[in-house]
């Protein structure tokens, strides 16, 4: 094969095993020492090195090098000027441009590369805007650098230029979308601590029934979480549970804390709660979903009986029948104006009594499956711990825990949507 | 072997796997060889990366004033080397035992 074929064939192969290296995105550094070989090796050149361009702080930084004495400075700086006028040289160098290039580089940095000679500078250019540059030194030949030379070695600079491009902009796509999560995390943080403050004003007016709002958002969470809902669902019923009662808050303050049973007329007050619950939480974006309409069913029951709308079985949305039984739950845990906390027992033996007509049954398995964990210890103890304050030996209605299930059969994961 | 170490190329010469023929090289050139012979009897192809790892093996051994010999080097590989002006740097032998040969030649 003549000569000049050989040259092509091995500038070809040079150019072909840059593109498979350039998409090498995973590894930078190895992209770039690759890369620079196979530029070296194109025209055997003995040393050099690849300097990316910082156009914040108008520096030129050695990112790798070969053959090089002395390390060179880490940064040097270059001004914008001279930075613009590379970019535009970049697409027309000639081999004495790059020459009168390195010496001008030496000329202005004498120290920048000691005693290591170089001949010539390519600048590394992409959409008109200088990303680096590239100095190199002789050739193994010994030869002068040609104009073919140059072509060779500027189509093979173009390459590194887009790969140390791209690398940049995936740092950049990665660096927003790391402070969009940032922010997203701090909303967040900030919806579920405002949610908090809601639930300490809602159970603040109601002075029979402090905590009551968190109690039932953290008995829903155990519920969910027993069910296998996603972090994410169980997440939204805990919220859905502080939030529950929101509409008491449009309640008369002496309705709510008449030390008597509701008179019909009362009743129809406090009914008024989960709807204008619904209505104060319908115009927010909650982050998940059904918060307004758990807060607006919560009291719906699984026989049509229920209010505001009389729902029945399946049209009730599961949230809103895991938020009904917990509230259930804390309401008959807790005292009241109007009675004594119940016993463990009585509660039980009330959810037992209302499965499938107020209560759905599997709703009611999940929660009996969830403290009986607990009780057995095969699970934190969150259930216990909130029921610890308010009852002693609570173990004790193990067995009736065990009948339940027995009796409502092995239940069928109810899910959130 | 005495002053001369062998070091057999494989098929490094076309990856940046490659970089530890070049350090292996200096390695041995720092223990005090005078004298390093690069085996390329299984390498089919040196593409530039290959190139390039030679030629820093090249300043290594000028470096250190020692003598640097390729053998079995295949026909192509050697025009390739001729037309990038390793062989400015280099002396060819058909076989290792030639390789070894030019070694003794060269010792006083």
């Amino acid at each position: 094969m003549d000569t000049n074929n050989q040259r092509l064939l091995h500038t070809f192969a040079a150019l072909a095993d840059l593109g498979e290296e350039i998409a090498n995105t995973a590894d930078f550094q190895e992209m770039l020492r690759s890369s620079f070989h196979l530029l070296l090796g194109s025209v055997a050149i003995r040393r050099g090195a690849v300097a990316q361009y910082d156009r914040q702080r108008d520096t030129l930084r050695v990112v790798t090098s070969r053959g090089l004495e002395t390390a060179p400075e880490a940064d040097f700086p270059i001004d914008r000027d001279r930075a613009r006028a590379l970019a535009t040289l970049g697409s027309s160098l000639t081999a004495s441009d790059a020459a009168a290039e390195a010496t001008r580089l030496m000329t202005e940095h004498p120290k920048l590369f000691a005693s290591s000679e170089i001949q010539i500078l390519l600048p590394l250019v992409v959409h008109d805007r200088l990303i680096g540059v590239v100095v190199l030194g002789e050739k193994a030949s010994g030869e002068k650098f040609t104009d073919e030379d140059l072509a060779t070695l500027s189509a093979l600079a173009r390459h590194i230029a887009v790969g140390i491009n791209s690398h940049h902009l995936l740092g950049e796509v990665k660096r927003k979308a790391e402070e969009n999560q940032r922010l997203y995390e701090g909303l967040r943080k900030i919806y579920k601590e405002t949610v908090h403050a809601f639930a300490a004003a809602i159970d603040i007016k109601d002075r029979y029934t402090q905590g009551h709002s968190v109690r039932v958002g953290k008995y829903s969470e155990v519920i969910a979480r027993e069910l296998g809902w996603s972090e994410e669902e169980v997440e939204g019923i805990t919220i859905a549970g502080y939030l529950h009662d929101i509409g008491k808050l449009i309640v008369d303050l002496s309705v709510i804390n008449s030390p008597e049973r509701f008179s019909a007329k009362d009743s129809k007050e406090m009914s008024r709660h989960p709807s204008a619950g619904y209505e104060i939480l319908s115009p927010i974006s909650h982050p998940y979903a059904d918060i307004p309409l758990m807060a607006r069913y919560h009291h719906e029951r699984m026989d049509g009986n229920g209010y505001p709308d009389g729902l029945k079985g399946e049209e009730i949305p599961p949230g809103a029948r895991i938020v009904t039984l917990a509230d259930s739950f804390d309401a008959m845990t807790t005292d009241r104006p109007y009675r004594k906390k119940l016993p463990l027992k009585d509660v039980l033996e009330d959810f037992r009594a209302n499965t499938g007509t107020q209560f759905d049954p599997q709703i009611v398995c999940a929660f009996c499956r969830a403290f009986l964990s607990e009780i057995e210890g095969r699970n934190e103890r969150r259930l216990l711990n909130l029921l610890n304050r308010n009852y002693d030996n609570i173990e004790n209605v193990r067995p009736m825990l065990t009948q339940m299930l027995a009796d409502f059969g092995e239940p069928v994961f109810a899910t959130a949507h | 072997m005495g002053d001369a170490a062998i070091i057999y190329a494989s098929d490094y010469l076309n990856k940046l796997s490659g970089e530890r023929i070049e350090r292996e090289c200096k390695r041995q050139l720092e223990s005090g060889r005078r004298a390093l012979i690069i085996n390329f009897r299984d390498t089919e192809l040196v593409n530039s990366i290959g190139v390039s790892i030679l030629v820093g093996v090249i300043d290594a051994a000028e470096q250190s004033t020692a003598r640097l010999i390729f053998s079995d080097v295949n026909n192509h590989t050697a025009e390739l080397f001729q037309m990038l002006g390793l062989m400015r740097h280099v002396s060819l032998a058909s076989n290792e035992d030639e390789a070894l040969s030019l070694v003794s030649e060269a010792q006083p």
